[in-house]
């Protein structure tokens, strides 16, 4: 009981301190000139809010004081073919805070919004030949990785230290979830060839997890949408894929264009089930890059959501926001813990159907058909 | 749009920063720690497996004991009765060789009683006839120590005839 009453006081604390801040927004909103009221009302836009949170950008903004941006500068590398100013150019994307910068700019509108852009020759602005700019998704992709590296670099190392123990601290941590993917992923979805896939299978479900997890911190340098991300995903389910092709046996080919236990007509002289098989298995790893993007972003388009509501209510009348900052702070607490399990949810779907799709490219024929 | 069409620059970190994670887990991490793991499992089967053994062989051991320890007691129960058979024979025995130094020795004395006896009666036998051939004598000498009755006698031994 008391424990309650601790966290409760804390929660109310909490609200307080946001309502004091809105107020302060909202004091600055009224003492201010009549062009910053109309660009402050602009400026909050739920939609915007949240596709620039999912989305991806050239610098990590942290937060917003008095109207003054606090964002973290990331490297921008791009390649360009103008004429003008042909070649590589790296420079920090806080150059882009006086506007245009070796010609290149960030476009506010249109198809490329909120992207490197260079004005073209005939006037319209398009994308540099190459931008792989360390974007804020890169940056989180990095944190990520290097957080990946060391866990499981170290971990490795116990067990080398310590063979044939009892596994402590972060390998007891670890171990359960290698041995979940060994005994409960692999294992039964490939049969007794699954050794051969098990580092990719162990490194899409680290990763994955990792990513979900860090997503769901909402500080510096986590809380990007890496996995929401459909480049990310499209990676993942694009090395799924080759990874499948590239294991297939004669089987697993037979299996799509001479498919056992169909009645011939259905595969000559209209092949509608060899045509059904093969788009089958093209969808296959689109389905898992889609999956994987559309459940992490709505995860995140939801607690943005949540906090867009305080905002919108603040924006009506101070007690209204008030009122709503709990319920936000509530539903997205709940959110958060619903999407600790989604973390874990999608990162095991993710590799589960992985290792289905490798099990249907190594099985050997046993059809009696 | 944006939000589905994948970025380039993205799309190229991520394929070389993944590999490479890939590559070094595959190498410095999954390859060790999926050894150790499968050594581990092994070296605990086989602990399992000797336990287990360890186990019957105590049982085993445990029965053998046992059945030492039945035969054992059978054995002494076996003694027992055997030393108990024994005495009761050795007494039964010596019971019947007293028995029959008794009857022995008693037949003996028996015989040599009937002996005796026997002797004893032939002798006041021949006692006796010495006796009564003196007594008659005696009295014969009585009687007949003058003729008067000498005569009387022979009268009295021919009127006994002479009823005859």
């Amino acid at each position: 009981m008391a424990h309650r009453i601790k966290y409760l006081l804390a929660f109310l604390l909490l609200a307080l301190i946001s309502r004091v801040g809105a107020q302060e927004y909202d004091e600055r909103h009224h003492e201010g000139d009549t062009a910053e009221v109309a660009r402050e009302s602009e400026a909050f836009d739920p939609g915007t809010f949240i596709l620039e949170h999912i989305g991806d950008a050239y610098e990590w903004h942290i937060l917003t004081v008095n109207g003054h941006h606090v964002s973290v500068p990331l490297p921008v590398i791009v390649y360009s073919t103008h004429p003008e100013h042909e070649g590589l150019h790296v420079f920090m994307s806080n150059k882009f805070h006086h506007g245009e910068h070796h010609g290149f700019r960030i476009a506010h509108d249109g198809n490329n919004k909120g992207k490197i852009v260079e004005q073209a020759a005939d006037g319209s602005f398009v994308r540099p030949a190459v931008d792989i700019s360390i974007t804020k998704n890169v940056l989180a992709l990095f944190v990520s990785v290097i957080i990946i590296l060391s866990v499981f670099l170290s971990v490795a190392k116990r067990y080398k230290a310590h063979p044939d123990k009892a596994p402590a601290g972060l390998q007891g941590l670890m171990e359960p979830l290698i041995l979940f993917v060994r005994d409960d992923i692999a294992r039964p979805a490939i049969g007794h060839k699954y050794m051969r896939f098990m580092p990719y299978l162990l490194t899409i479900f680290f990763f994955i997890l990792i990513n979900n997890l860090t997503g769901l911190i909402p500080v510096f340098p986590f809380g990007a949408n890496v996995t929401g991300n459909i480049a990310i995903t499209l990676v993942l389910a694009l090395l799924t894929f080759i990874i499948t092709l590239g294991n297939s046996n004669r089987n697993y080919w037979i299996h799509i264009f001479n498919t056992p236990g169909v009645p011939w007509w259905l595969k000559i002289p209209l092949p509608l089930i060899p045509f059904i098989e093969f788009v089958g298995m093209l969808i296959k790893p689109f389905v898992l890059m889609v999956r994987l993007f559309a459940n992490i972003t709505a995860g995140h388009i939801i607690a943005i959501g949540f906090f867009s509501l305080i905002f919108i209510f603040g924006a009506k009348s101070a007690v209204m926001g008030y009122g709503m900052s709990i319920v936000s702070v509530t539903f997205t607490i709940f959110m958060t813990v619903l999407e600790l399990l989604v973390a874990f949810i999608q990162a095991y779907v993710f590799t589960l159907l992985s290792a289905l799709y490798f099990g249907s490219a190594v099985e050997e024929h046993h059809h009696k058909e | 749009m944006q939000l589905v069409s994948p970025d380039i620059g993205l799309l190229f970190w991520m394929l070389v920063s993944f590999l490479t994670v890939l590559f070094l887990l595959r190498k410095f991490a999954w390859k060790p720690i999926l050894n150790m793991l499968h050594r581990r499992e092994e070296s605990i089967e086989q602990a399992l497996k000797a336990a287990d053994r360890a186990r019957e062989d105590m049982y085993k051991m445990k029965a053998d004991n046992e059945k030492i320890l039945v035969e054992a007691r059978q054995e002494r129960d076996r003694i027992f009765r055997e030393a108990q058979d024994l005495k009761e024979k050795i007494l039964a025995d010596a019971r019947e060789q007293s028995k029959k130094e008794q009857m022995r020795i008693m037949e003996e004395t028996k015989t040599l009683i009937q002996t005796e006896k026997n002797n004893a009666v032939k002798e006041i036998r021949a006692l006796s006839a010495d006796l009564s051939v003196r007594i008659a004598e005696k009295l014969l000498r009585r009687e007949l120590r003058n003729d008067q009755q000498q005569k009387t006698l022979v009268e009295e031994m021919s009127n006994e005839l002479n009823l005859n």
